[in-house]
């Protein structure tokens, strides 16, 4: 063992307590900033992961991003007719099956077109507003999640029948109607068609079970009164992250409005960056004071050996020596609570996946906190503790590396 | 006979509000085996010229060479280096590392100069030990030790890297007259049998009488 290291080693174990209590400080924050990562990571990849279930990656709807020019606009640059109210567009994606094709040969996922309009659905006599969705039933399910979510029929039973809708449970309650029973959906354009109900889902957003009813997308086309079109493509990659420039390429091609999920949950996303950084915060807050811990050994210790930092010195150890001496001590107590902090973490993020609980408004979903299990997390904290515990280190080993041994040895009677 | 040490004109003055005078004017010489005492009242400067000679202090004026190198530019790892080799001290406390086992704290300066290997450490230091009569207590700590034999093993730790010249403060200054006596005997042999020069503080002058050549110092002057 290299002498330095050797005598670091024989003050740190002589002082065993102390050693131990700074250790320990050390450890708890290693392992606390450890679990509590685990935690919020875990929780934030959960949410990222269940947007990204239930959305699709790619939302492509037949808006602009602004107003269309007017064609006077397009002739001479600078002209404008003020008070020009713009034709009446027919609504939709202009030429459906063209932009789904082209989309088809190039996207990495699915795509599935649908119609969605606003309308009201009536059962004897309760009326509710409703969002009327026309899907394609072979498509739906590889953009949508909603295919998991029925508690009564199935989604399959869509294409069972030509005039089958499937309503949220919610919406069923509201109407006092149940399966089997004929609705009638109501469009703003005022045509009326009657439905069987073939199915009930309840997926967990409230907003959506109580408004969505989906029908097949030509029995949607004839209740809005719009042949063959659609207004709405979802796309669902198989590589979430590749959606912004899915976005991109689709909105700059089809001339159509294409948010990916991102754009769509900016504020979200920007509060996790926020929840970052108060993680880390807090973790350097913690590995703070576990620096003050060591800071006060380190300093304990070099105030107690001035007389060996005499001898030392006098025998012909230099300055530098003395130095490093004491910063090792405090990177050996760093790295010896980082070590201990990993044990102590990973068996508290062990314990933490253990727990369950139900969600007590429903009674039957039980739930396991979500906790990530990463690295980087156990490097982090042990770059927060080996770091601080250098810092507290190093000042007093300045400190004692400068000091005169003279004054010491004048001192010592 | 060469010279080992050779001063001229040496000063140290602290730089306090009222400027303390420690060491006026010292111009000596030290030639190899000699064995130099050095005398003088309490508060005299005896021991800060021995820190001056030892390279611990710096002096305010005046040169002081060593082994024929000029200390005055050296900077601290170059003084810490010539102290390793070319120096031992004997402090009149013992002055060892408490944690360290008698033999370790003899292999201390030896493991820092790095020159031997581990297991010629080992026994460089039993011999040593053996040769001042403490062949039986060399994996004891200090604290187990009376204080005669602590001063020795000080002594042995002093000659671990086989330097030319040991410098003892008062090396009997707080043993009773019979562990003075054994100091005494060994620093002599050291000087007579081993080649060494030996400068020692002392208050006792029976002792001072006894060695080649005496230098009394009052108020920071040799008399």
């Amino acid at each position: 063992m290299p002498l330095i290291l050797d005598i670091a080693v024989t003050h740190i174990a002589g002082r065993g307590r102390q050693t131990l209590v700074a250790v320990i400080g050390v450890a708890v924050g290693v392992g606390f900033s450890i679990a509590m990562a685990a935690l919020m990571q875990g929780g934030q990849d959960d949410f990222v992961r269940q947007l990204v279930d239930t959305m699709p990656h790619v939302d492509i709807t037949d808006e602009q991003r602004t107003a269309r020019r007017q064609p006077a606009e397009d002739m001479f640059d600078t002209v404008a007719i003020s008070g020009l109210r713009p034709r009446d567009d027919r609504r939709g994606i202009i030429n459906p099956t063209e932009a789904t094709a082209w989309l088809e040969s190039w996207i990495p996922g699915r795509y599935a077109p649908s119609l969605k309009t606003q309308g009201v659905i009536r059962y004897s006599s309760r009326e509710v507003g409703a969002t009327i969705i026309g899907v394609e039933p072979e498509r739906e399910p590889g953009v949508s999640p909603i295919v998991e979510d029925f508690v009564q029929g199935s989604f399959a039973a869509l294409a069972a029948g030509g005039n089958n809708v499937l309503v949220g449970d919610t919406m069923a309650n509201r109407l006092g109607a149940g399966l089997g029973d004929t609705i009638t959906a109501v469009s703003s354009q005022g045509q009326a068609r009657n439905f069987k109900i073939a199915g009930l889902f309840h997926t967990g957003t409230t907003q959506r079970d109580e408004s969505e009813a989906y029908i097949l997308l030509k029995n949607a086309q004839i209740v809005s009164v719009r042949p063959n079109a659609i207004n709405e493509i979802r796309i669902k990659l198989d590589d979430p992250n590749r959606a912004p420039a899915v976005a991109r390429r689709a909105e700059a091609e089809l001339g159509y409005k294409a948010v990916a999920w991102q754009e769509a949950n900016e504020s979200i996303l920007e509060a996790f960056v926020i929840r970052n950084v108060i993680m880390y915060t807090v973790v350097g807050a913690i590995m703070l004071v576990a620096g003050f811990g060591i800071f006060n050994i380190i300093s304990t210790i070099t105030h107690e050996k001035a007389r060996d930092i005499a001898i030392m010195k006098s025998l012909g150890f230099p300055e530098a020596d003395m130095r490093r001496l004491f910063l090792l001590e405090g990177v050996a107590i760093g790295a010896g609570g980082s070590a201990l902090g990993w044990v102590l973490g990973f068996a508290m993020v062990y314990a933490l996946s253990l727990v369950r609980f139900e969600i007590a408004a429903t009674g039957q979903e039980m739930t396991h906190l979500p906790i990530a299990w990463s690295v980087l997390h156990y490097v982090i904290a042990t770059g927060f503790a080996v770091g601080s515990a250098a810092v507290a280190g190093y000042l007093p080993a300045r400190r004692a590396a400068m000091q005169n041994p003279v004054d010491i040895i004048r001192g010592a009677t | 006979m060469t010279t080992l040490v050779e001063t001229e004109g040496l000063m140290r003055i602290l730089p306090e509000t009222v400027p303390v005078t420690l060491v006026e004017d010292i111009t000596l010489e030290i030639r190899e085996k000699e064995f130099i005492a050095v005398t003088g009242p309490s508060g005299s400067g005896k021991s800060s010229l021995l820190y001056l000679l030892g390279l611990l202090d710096r002096p305010t004026r005046g040169t002081l060479k060593i082994g024929g190198r000029d200390a005055g530019p050296m900077d601290e790892r170059e003084r810490a280096r010539t102290r390793l080799e070319m120096l031992g001290f004997v402090f009149q406390f013992h002055f060892l590392l408490p944690e360290f086992t008698v033999r370790e704290n003899v292999e201390i300066p030896m493991r820092k100069l790095g020159r031997l290997k581990r297991e010629e450490m080992r026994e460089r230091a039993g011999e040593l030990l053996g040769s001042l009569g403490l062949a039986e207590h060399l994996d004891k700590r200090p604290d187990q030790l009376s204080g005669g034999q602590r001063q020795r093993v000080a002594v042995a730790r002093s000659l671990a890297n086989d330097p030319p010249l040991i410098l003892a403060d008062e090396p009997t200054g707080s043993l009773d007259s019979k562990s003075s006596e054994q100091v005494f005997t060994i620093l002599e042999k050291l000087v007579r049998d081993r080649g060494k020069t030996v400068v020692a503080v002392t208050h006792n002058l029976d002792m001072a009488e006894r060695m080649d050549r005496r230098l009394h110092i009052v108020d920071g002057k040799i008399e």
